[in-house]
């Protein structure tokens, strides 16, 4: 996929060329989401693990960019736990820092027993 | 996963060159003949699964990556989800651009075919004198201008266009508004851009003067030479006007070019038995100095001896087709070529327009009534079913917000299959409410007019593309 009409045709074509305004602007959003966004378990990730997932953008906990989950965190169990861990974000899972911190004691290995996470009431 | 193309249309070009036009987002693709194929194997009604149909495909790891990019393009999706999401309605009070004012709706002319006072005018009085005031006063005019400076937002542009009936019968408001216009658009810092539309009987000294003065857009309704322009352009005693007109608008050309003015159209109305077009875009650009061409088929109620009918059509579109070859010729020279609508067109495939109505009327263009009435266009005005408002009180925001949610392209069912809806969106509320007493239908008698014209402009931009890529860059918007 290219973005790059404006130039002299490459020597090996590429096989989607972006030609009008909106197709460039769409590639150009399709790269940028590529190059931020990828599966954590993907491979072995060429950079450290960034601390906490709002250090880097990720599209959303429902869907990838191309409306699968295959380009989410994987697997979408580890979500849960990454949330209350990592980065406490109310509003996807109780508070660990004052009101729940025990919330996933019961809990060893969230892949297998996330099940046994049981619910917490405000 | 059960994956399917979305609604698409493809072209090539003259080299061979696989192009796609997708209808979802206006975006248009060069593909190679591996990505081609996708395109196809996905594109039945069912769709096609994609890791079955990628398992049996000989260049796989190729395959996929390209399907993933098409995928990410929004070209293929999943099946049982929408094409694309429902554009909304931009934030309203949506700020105006353009203000239409008809100074006028008196005209010197008798047109046999004119919408105004023909068979198929819209205001109920004795079509020649209309129903309200023959002439806008100055004071309405000046009324207009404050009415659009304080509803343009913060737009640093806003556009006052002058129509009539004949424009020129009122030119002392014309006066009157620019004059005013310039002042107050100086004290509120934005700038005013200037149109007008005439049939060129009254291009007085002093009018051209006045009009290139202050860098006006003109655009002159006339249908071509004297025999073309004399079958339905007449005075009230039926004799032709062409002789009239002719010496007028060559001193407007010149008087314009020589003060480097803005580019000058004429505005050709067909009708059935007209000269092929080429040969009066060469008469009105070589004979009488012209810029810009555009062409209008009749807009016409059903049983109109002038309208254009099924054959009409077919003939005018081969007709723009030779014309589409002499604007190819000169944008390989990298110059313009003056054939309005196809410019238009293609400005509008490049930059990927994608309406969800059709033009900008009820939302940034109203139309002004000689007694400051406001309707969705010009064509509206002293439609009492269509009245939005008034200059003084300002724009009836329910109404116009309920027309606009009511002649959204994904209210109109039959426009959901056509590739051409990006650019049409149902076509114009005028034409629709002529012929079916409804604006916010669909213009269903042109559709194959539309999709061949569009076919045309693909083909068209192909050719370009290939030829001379940097031509389009005339088109892009920052």
């Amino acid at each position: 996929m290219s973005n790059d009409s404006a130039n002299p045709p490459p020597a090996r074509r590429p096989r989607i060329l972006a030609c009008n305004q909106k197709a460039r602007q769409l590639a150009a959003l399709v790269h940028a989401q590529r190059g931020d966004a990828r599966a954590l378990t993907q491979d072995p990730p060429p950079t450290q693990y960034p601390y906490g997932c709002t250090t880097i953008f990720a599209p959303g906990w429902e869907v990838d960019s191309g409306n699968g989950t295959h380009g989410l965190c994987q697997p979408i169990e580890r979500d849960l736990y990454d949330c209350y861990h990592t980065c406490y974000w109310p509003a996807q899972v109780p508070d660990g820092v004052t009101n729940a911190p025990k919330w996933t004691a019961s809990c060893g290995a969230p892949m297998q027993d996330w099940k046994s996470i049981d619910l917490v009431f405000p | 996963m059960q994956l399917r193309t979305v609604l698409h249309r493809r072209f090539r070009s003259d080299a061979g060159t696989e192009f796609l036009y997708v209808a979802t987002s206006a975006a248009i693709l060069a593909v190679d003949p591996l990505t081609s194929g996708i395109v196809d194997a996905f594109a039945g009604s069912e769709g096609a699964d994609d890791a079955e149909w990628l398992g049996r495909h000989p260049e796989r790891a190729a395959a996929e990556t390209a399907l993933h990019d098409l995928i990410d393009l929004g070209v293929i999706r999943p099946v049982g989800e929408d094409q694309a999401p429902r554009a909304a309605l931009p934030p309203m009070p949506f700020p105006l651009a353009t203000l239409v004012l008809n100074v006028t709706n008196k005209c010197n002319l008798s047109c046999t075919y004119c919408y105004e006072y023909g068979e198929d005018r819209l205001t109920a009085g004795d079509g020649s004198k209309g129903t309200g005031k023959p002439k806008m006063d100055d004071d309405t005019a000046r009324q207009s201008i404050d009415f659009l400076l304080r509803s343009s937002g913060d737009r640093p542009q806003v556009s006052i266009t002058f129509f009539g009936g004949e424009t020129l019968l009122n030119f002392p408001a014309i006066r009157a508004a620019v004059l005013y216009a310039e002042e107050r658009a100086a004290s509120v810092k934005k700038r005013v851009h200037y149109s007008l539309t005439t049939n060129a009987t009254l291009l007085t000294d002093e009018v051209v003067d006045f009009l290139t003065k202050h860098r006006f857009g003109i655009t002159v309704s006339i249908d071509g030479d004297a025999a073309q322009q004399d079958r339905h352009r007449t005075f009230a005693n039926g004799a032709g006007s062409f002789d009239t007109i002719a010496p007028r608008i060559r001193h407007l050309v010149t008087t314009n070019k020589a003060r480097k003015g803005r580019a000058i159209g004429a505005r050709v109305t067909l009708t059935a038995g007209a000269a092929p077009a080429a040969q009066t875009f060469r008469f009105l650009t070589q004979e009488l100095g012209f810029d810009e061409v555009g062409f209008a088929p009749v807009t016409a109620g059903l049983g109109r001896e002038y309208a254009l009918g099924e054959k009409g059509y077919e003939r005018l579109l081969r007709e723009f087709g030779e014309l589409a070859e002499d604007y190819v010729a000169a944008a390989v020279r990298n110059e313009d070529h003056g054939f309005a609508n196809l410019g238009d067109l293609l400005r509008e495939l490049h930059q990927g327009v994608n309406k969800a109505h059709p033009c900008g009327a009820g939302l940034g263009l109203l139309g002004v009534s000689t007694e400051g009435e406001l309707g969705l266009c010009h064509r509206f005005v002293e439609s009492k079913s269509h009245a939005v408002g008034t200059v003084a009180t300002g724009i009836d925001e329910g109404t116009r917000t309920t027309f606009l949610e009511r002649a959204h392209v994904d209210q109109k069912t039959d426009c959901r299959q056509c590739f051409a809806r990006p650019l049409c969106a149902g076509g114009c509320y005028h034409e629709a409410h002529v012929r079916y007493g409804d604006a916010t239908r669909a213009n269903l008698h042109y559709c194959e007019w539309i999709r061949g014209f569009v076919d045309l402009g693909l083909a068209t931009y192909a050719r370009i593309l290939t030829k001379n890529p940097r031509f389009m860059a005339r088109f892009e918007t920052s």
